[in-house]
């Protein structure tokens, strides 16, 4: 049978949505990589419990922690964006709709994600 | 085109509920509150990074007894999704794919999510 899809297209086995197993794989790297920092966000939590203000900022501050937190950050809202997308896709069948909380779930994740990021550094450097 | 009255088939109510469904869909719950509870993440590092005032505000309402509530649910939904998220490697991974493996590995799931919270939980108080 003729197909209407470029021969390259073809050969990269890519579907019509053209980045064929892309968010699959993006789920599972960002889920592994989560395994790991979930550990250590078990474990900071369970450190800072009581923490006042200044023994929290101090143990953000630390660059160890600043990073692992900014990477648990970072990766925890791609990866909730890309759980929330296909909750959105199997459930919500109203296009406008689907189309709407697709925007508003990525804004809303940049948003947050870049909120977090800025207040570790700010803790971070200092300033 | 759409009609009203094609025949559908069986769904959700017609079945028992089975380790392997309910497992899957308290996956897909779990990470639907762990993705709500980002705000209190992000809320706690801005409070944290504006001042001790704001700070102690964030942490006087984790301490309330709603506060707690909420930080209970979401350590369950935490190592829920930690655990089931690791089961689903696994099996993408072609491993626990036979019946027994996918009924031994939901229990170990549930267990370890309820020995880890109450770990944690235990240790507060």
């Amino acid at each position: 049978m003729s197909t209407l899809r470029n021969p390259l297209e073809r050969a990269h086995n890519h579907g019509s949505a053209g980045d064929g197993v892309g968010h699959w794989w993006a789920q599972r790297l960002t889920a592994i990589f989560l395994v790991v920092l979930t550990a250590w966000l078990v474990w900071a939590l369970t450190s800072l419990v009581g923490a006042d203000h200044a023994a929290a900022a101090s143990f953000i501050a630390h660059p160890v922690n600043a990073v692992l937190a900014i990477l648990f950050v970072a990766i925890a809202f791609h990866h909730g964006q890309l759980g929330l997308q296909v909750v959105v896709e199997d459930y919500v069948h109203n296009r406008a709709v689907e189309v709407f909380l697709m925007i508003a779930i990525r804004a809303a994740a940049l948003f947050g994600g870049l909120l977090a990021i800025l207040a570790i550094l700010k803790l971070a450097l200092g300033v | 085109m759409v009609t009203d009255n094609r025949p559908l088939s069986p769904h959700l109510q017609v079945y028992r509920p089975q380790l392997t469904s309910v497992t899957s869909i308290l996956h897909r719950f779990s990470g639907l509150l762990l993705s709500l509870g980002m705000v209190l993440v992000v809320a706690w590092l801005v409070a944290l990074a504006a001042g001790p005032q704001a700070f102690g505000t964030v942490t006087g309402w984790l301490a309330s007894p709603l506060g707690l509530i909420v930080l209970f649910v979401w350590t369950i939904a935490l190592f829920y999704h930690l655990f089931n998220g690791i089961r689903h490697l696994l099996w993408d991974a072609g491993w626990l794919l036979e019946l027994k493996g996918a009924h031994a590995s939901g229990w170990t799931v549930l267990v370890l999510t309820l020995v880890m919270t109450a770990i944690v939980w235990g240790g507060l108080l």
